[in-house]
Order: C-alpha cells, then sequence, then structure tokens
C-alpha cells in the first residue's frame, strides 16, 4: 500500500482544504482519487459499470450463442478469449458477466445493509439489556456455517422465473452478512449516544427517530461505507463460490464463477476457459478492496492525524542522515 | 478467572440450542423433503413416502421430532440415521472412515458382478475425464474401476481411510501453521520497513491473496505446479508429504494475508507507542525492543480474528476439497442441503457451531493471558 507518498500529499491537501471548508465527503472524495490504488480500483469499477450498461448490445457475440463448429477455440483475433465448449464467446461472456457480479454486490449489500442498520441502530440506542440480547442473537448469528445457512435460504425462498432465482440468490447472500455492520452500527451508536450533541438534541426536545436519523446514522456513516465497500469482495466471492459448485446463478446466464466450474475441468487442454474468467473476478475482486482500503484512510479520522506521517518523515531524515554519516 | 470461564461455558449452552431450533425449524420450510421427487431424482410411490417417513418418525409434529432429535444426540451422543443413504448413521459419515462404502459396493455388485465383500471405495480422483471407482481391502487397494472403460483393475494410491473429520482437521491445522508461520513475519517486516519496495511487495501480496478466490488460487497451481511442471500430485491427502503442499497454500492464503495485513497494522500503531520509546531509550538493542516488546502487544488483534478463522479451516473449506479431491467433511455443507438430508442438516450445523464455540472460548482465554490489562470479573 503506497502510504508515505500518499499521506504526505494528503496532509498538504488537508491543509489546502481545510482553509476552504469542504465537507467530510468532498474532503474523503479528493483524498481517495490521490490514492493511487483506489483510482485505479474506481476506474476499473467504472469499466465495469459500463460493460454492465452495454452488456446487450455491445459485445462481438451474444453470451447464449452457442456455435458447435467452433468449439474450445483457443483466444484469436474474432475470439480474443477464445470459446467454451459450446462455442459460445468467452468474451462476450465475461462481459455479460459483470452483471452478475455487479448485481450481487449491490443486491447484497444494500440487503445486509438494510438488516444490519436497524438491527444495529436499536441495539446501540436503546443499549442496556436489549442490546446485551440482540448481540447475543448476532452471536447465535454467527454460530452458523455460511455456505449452508445460504443454501437452506436460497431454497427456503420461492421462485418463479430465473430472474427472480438470481434475485432470491443474491438476496441470500446479503442476509448471512448483515450481522458484521449491525455490530459496526450498534458500537458507534454505543459511543456517539453519549456525545454531548445529542444530549444538545435531547435537550432541544427531539424525539428517538429524530435523534438516530439526524444525528447517529450520519454520524455513524463513514465507517460503514468502508465496512460496506470492503464487504461487497466477500460477495461476488461468494456468488461466485455458489456458482463454482452450481448452486448459484442458472445457465444459460454467464456467471464468471460458473464459466470456471464448466472450464476448469478441461484445465490441460484449453487452459484459457479457467484463466479469463478466474482473472475477472480476481480483479474485480482488487478493485473493490483497494477502494476499500483507500475509503477508510480517506475517511479515518485517525489516519488523517499528522502523528504518522511526521513519524515516517522523522525515520527517514534519520535514515537518511545516517546514510549520508556512512557515505 | 475460573469463574469466567465456567460462564462462557455455560453461556454457550443456550447458543448452541438456539441454533439447532433455528436450524430444525428451517429445514421445515425448506420445500421437498427427503424422500420427495426433487431430491431423490425419481418419483416415490406416495405409499412408500408414507412408510419411510413414519420410518424415520417424520411423520409426528415438529416439536416430537425435535425433542427425539435432541434427546438422542445428548443422550448417546447420536447425530441419527442419514436419511438419504440407507444404512448409514451421521455419526459415522462424520466420524467414521470410507463413507460411501455401503453405496457403492451395492453399485459395484449390480454392475459388474464382482465379489465386494469386504472391499471398500473412495471418492474418485479430481481430475479424471471419466467416472472412476477405487477398489480397496481393508485399507489396502486393490484397483480401480473406470466407468468408462468397463473393468479395468490397476493398482492406483488409496485416498483416504481417515475420517472424514480427521482429514479436514488435518488440511485446516497445516493451513492455520502456514498462515501463522508466514502471516506474522510478513506483516512484522513490512511495519518495519514501512513504505519501503519489501513492504510495498509483501502488502501487495497480501492484497492478491485476500482477493483471489481460494478455489481458483487451487486451480491455478494444479495447472502450475501438477499439470505443468509436474512437481507435486493434483488430488489426495494422506498419502505422501507431497500432497499436503499445494491444498495448504490453497486454504492457507487468505488467512494468511488476513494475518499479515492484521500484523502489520497493529504493529505500526504499537512501535510508535510511548513504551517502546521507552525500551529504546533504555539501550536496549532493536531485537530486543521488536520480539520482546512490540510483538507480544502486536499480535493480540491477530488473536481475535484466529477464532473464526480456525472454525472455518478446521470443519473443511468444501473448496479446497472439492478441488483437490479431498475426503473431508467439507462437502457435507453443500451435499446435506440440496439431498434434503435432515439429520445430516443438523449434525454438520452443530458440528461447525461446536467447534465455533469451542475456538472462541479458546481465543478469549488466550486474550487474557495475552493482554493482562483484560480482566475477567
Amino acid at each position: 500500500m503506497a502510504e508515505t507518498a500518499s499521506e504526505r500529499r494528503r496532509r498538504e491537501e488537508e491543509e489546502q482544504f481545510s482553509e476552504r471548508g469542504v465537507s467530510l465527503w468532498q474532503d474523503a472524495w479528493h483524498r481517495l482519487l490521490r490514492n493511487r490504488m483506489s483510482l485505479i480500483g474506481l476506474i476499473f469499477i467504472a469499466l465495469m459499470i459500463f460493460c454492465f450498461i452495454t452488456g446487450d448490445f455491445l459485445p462481438p457475440y451474444s453470451y447464449r450463442e452457442a456455435d458447435y463448429d467452433n468449439t474450445r477455440v483457443a483466444p484469436q483475433l474474432d475470439h480474443i478469449f477464445g470459446t467454451d465448449k459450446m462455442g459460445r464467446d468467452v468474451f462476450s461472456r465475461i462481459w455479460w458477466g459483470t452483471r452478475v457480479s455487479l448485481t450481487v454486490g449491490v443486491v447484497g449489500s444494500l440487503t445486509s445493509l438494510i438488516i444490519g442498520i436497524t438491527y444495529g441502530s436499536i441495539a446501540g440506542y436503546l443499549g442496556g439489556q436489549t442490546d446485551n440480547l440482540m448481540m447475543r442473537f448476532v452471536d447465535v448469528m454467527y454460530g452458523f456455517p455460511t455456505l449452508l445457512f445460504i443454501i437452506l435460504v436460497m431454497v427456503v425462498m420461492p421462485s418463479e422465473t430465473a430472474i427472480q432465482g438470481m434475485i432470491n440468490i443474491f438476496i441470500a447472500i446479503g442476509i448471512v452478512g448483515w450481522m458484521g455492520m449491525a455490530r459496526l452500527i450498534r458500537g458507534q451508536f454505543l459511543s456517539l449516544r453519549e456525545k454531548e450533541f445529542v444530549l444538545a438534541a435531547q435537550m432541544v426536545g427531539a424525539g428517538p427517530a429524530r435523534i438516530i436519523s439526524r444525528h447517529l446514522l450520519p454520524n455513524s456513516l463513514g465507517p460503514a461505507v468502508v465496512s460496506l465497500t470492503l464487504g461487497i469482495p466477500g460477495l461476488i466471492l461468494t456468488e461466485a463460490t455458489l456458482s463454482f459448485i452450481g448452486l448459484g446463478v442458472p445457465p444459460p446466464f454467464p456467471s464468471w464463477g460458473q464459466m470456471l466450474s464448466e472450464g476448469w475441468r478441461g484445465l490441460r487442454s484449453s487452459p484459457h476457459l479457467t484463466i479469463f474468467p478466474g482473472l475477472a473476478i480476481t480483479f474485480t475482486m482488487l478493485a473493490f478492496n483497494f477502494v476499500g482500503d483507500g475509503l477508510r484512510d480517506a475517511l479515518d479520522p485517525t489516519m488523517r492525524g499528522t502523528a504518522l506521517v511526521r513519524a515516517a518523515r522523522r525515520k527517514k531524515k534519520k535514515a537518511s542522515k545516517a546514510k549520508a554519516a556512512a557515505a | 478467572m475460573q469463574r469466567f470461564i465456567v460462564q462462557r461455558i455455560l453461556w454457550n449452552i443456550p447458543v448452541l440450542l438456539l441454533i439447532s431450533v433455528v436450524t430444525f425449524g428451517m429445514m421445515q420450510l425448506v420445500p421437498g423433503g427427503p424422500f420427495s421427487a426433487s431430491a431423490s431424482g425419481r418419483p416415490v410411490p406416495p405409499e412408500i413416502r408414507a412408510n419411510m417417513e413414519a420410518k424415520y418418525g417424520l411423520d409426528k409434529p415438529v416439536w416430537q421430532q425435535y425433542l427425539s432429535y435432541m434427546d438422542r444426540l445428548l443422550l448417546h451422543f447420536d447425530f441419527g440415521p442419514s436419511l438419504r443413504r440407507p444404512g448409514r448413521t451421521v455419526t459415522s459419515m462424520l466420524f467414521g472412515p470410507n463413507y460411501m462404502v455401503e453405496v457403492l459396493r451395492d453399485q459395484l455388485r449390480a454392475t459388474y458382478g464382482v465379489q465386494a465383500s469386504s472391499m471398500t471405495f473412495a471418492e474418485p480422483p479430481g481430475l479424471f475425464d471419466s467416472e472412476v471407482l477405487v477398489v480397496k481391502t481393508n485399507r489396502e487397494v486393490v484397483g480401480y474401476i473406470s466407468i468408462n472403460w468397463r473393468t479395468r483393475f490397476e493398482v492406483i494410491k488409496h485416498f483416504f481411510s481417515l475420517a472424514p473429520v480427521m482429514v479436514s482437521v488435518q488440511v485446516g491445522l497445516v493451513s492455520i501453521c502456514m498462515a501463522l508461520f508466514i502471516g506474522v513475519p510478513l506483516g512484522i517486516v513490512s511495519a518495519l520497513k514501512q513504505n519501503t519496495v519489501v513492504d510495498y511487495v509483501a502488502m501487495f501480496f497480501s492484497m492478491l491473496g485476500v482477493s483471489i478466490p481460494n478455489f481458483l488460487l487451487g486451480i491455478l497451481l494444479i495447472l502450475v505446479f501438477a499439470l505443468t511442471l509436474e512437481w507435486l500430485p493434483t488430488y489426495g491427502w494422506g498419502e505422501s508429504w507431497k500432497q499436503v503442499i499445494l491444498p495448504a497454500i490453497t486454504l492457507g492464503t487468505g488467512g494468511m494475508a488476513i494475518i499479515a495485513r492484521l500484523t502489520r497494522a497493529s504493529m505500526l500503531e504499537v512501535i510508535r507507542a510511548d513504551y517502546i520509546r521507552t525500551a529504546r531509550a533504555k539501550g536496549l538493542t532493536e531485537r530486543v525492543v521488536i520480539v520482546r516488546h512490540a510483538l507480544k502487544n502486536s499480535l493480540i488483534p491477530v488473536t481475535t480474528v484466529l477464532g473464526p478463522l480456525m472454525a472455518g479451516w478446521l470443519t473443511g473449506s468444501f473448496m479446497v476439497e472439492w478441488v483437490f479431491s479431498i475426503g473431508g467433511i467439507g462437502k457435507f455443507f453443500v451435499t446435506a442441503v440440496t439431498d434434503r438430508d435432515y439429520t445430516l442438516i443438523m449434525g454438520t450445523i452443530l458440528l461447525y457451531s461446536g467447534a465455533m464455540v469451542v475456538f472462541n472460548l479458546i481465543v478469549d482465554i488466550a486474550y487474557g493471558y495475552i493482554d493482562p490489562r483484560i480482566r475477567f470479573d
């Protein structure tokens, strides 16, 4: 992780911005753009969104169109990622597959966000015995093996159409991931609850709903956004895993995990069927991880402290002095 | 201290009970049962189905089923009979060797007329194109039968004779050791060399380790080290040390990356603390400062993630076992639900939750020893 260079820049920016008086989010956004890795991640995600939108008309081939004369073709000019065992163009399928991965990221994190925020807010705001009991239930939820639980939830939810089945899978994945968000929000609320501005709000007669929505939630949004972004790769991974074992997105919709599972049995003869979908998953996960990391650094107030940067600089100065002395 | 431990153990009892109730309740919501057409693949006549359900007590009210299940489990340590594998108990599927024996023996006798009175069979190896049955007498491999080429006996190594639980525990332990012994030093080094090339490279690779799905990593390792270089085998567990390497790397990398990043972050925090400055001011050597003062404190956050990681690893990572054809318990975490094998679902979930609870307890207690600031009362 590029830290000193970016951190120094960050500090300079901070001085610059604090004079101008920008909002926390604008400030964070600027820092995020200054972080090279996050920027690469953001560009990659933008590319994915482009692929998402254009999935139906821009790819050179259709994702479901089989061509039995050209099966398992190695990468070449008219099929740059080759074709699979049914002669479908891998590049076009990966292109369309961004829809699955992005949707699982959005739907899954929305699901876990809604459940987690509601649950965590109630526990954190009420505190005491209620909080204790509610958090014990979270402990219980952590006791379930994730994969088995997702599959259980998936088969319990009814689905009539293929699309609905797909959305159900995404929701099931989100349902399993709400506990982390609930814990985080609850922790934030517990500490924010005691702050003066909440007391002030209470004194002017604000009710619990107003205090939660106007004072507590906006102030705990930063960590929530970070944890949400860092949670997205996990969701994408879960979907890929489920599709890999044949329980995820149903064919003919191409999901990267499903393409991998079709491809890896013929690993020796046509490795391109494994490598390209694999790269797509890995790059996506990397991109979201980079952005999540960058967001955390950009939003985390403790990282903004100059102590870290100063210490690092001091160390560097010392090192260069020692070098000079040695020379 | 004792009081704390006892308290924690007592608290886990209602947790496990609640988990069993929730699981049992959810299984009732799952459409289709173990004897319905969707699970068994062909329609079962209603009379036979009714008889089967009566035999396993599925016709009774749910609470009665639950009570009799818990009664059997708690008083006799018996996970009950498997509903989909006739003649097998869930206990023997999890804790006994070679769980596929009965089913395959019958299949073999029917298909090939092979006398298989003392034979056992194991899982087919992963990357074979055809379906392969492995034939063993006791623990010795007699040969394998390839379905595609009809009967062709040839000696091939056996795949597992250990209990699935033991296999998973072994795979998990090796991966944990790998993750700890590589992850922690990696984190320390990159913290001490912060913002140097070493740090960047280490952190890039741990970011990659977090990002790459473990099944993909396994497949790529097979492609490079087994298929291309032919250094290591593509499948199996328990016969040679060579089989250990790839699964351990596959399963351990994710945890290693997490541990490395965590160690680095907490080490960076610790080495800026006042007591480290004091230690340096006393004139201690850098090594003593790092090893004796900084390391111990920076490992505290690492212990917290170890609990859930251990439970996940030791109870078998399904993907790794699948890719490398290792006969652990990971597969039950998927097949149990798709088969609607109620007792197997209960068994695997309770086993996992039990492991989770035990590891979290160990971590909690260890936490207290590592960090004396935490009081147990």
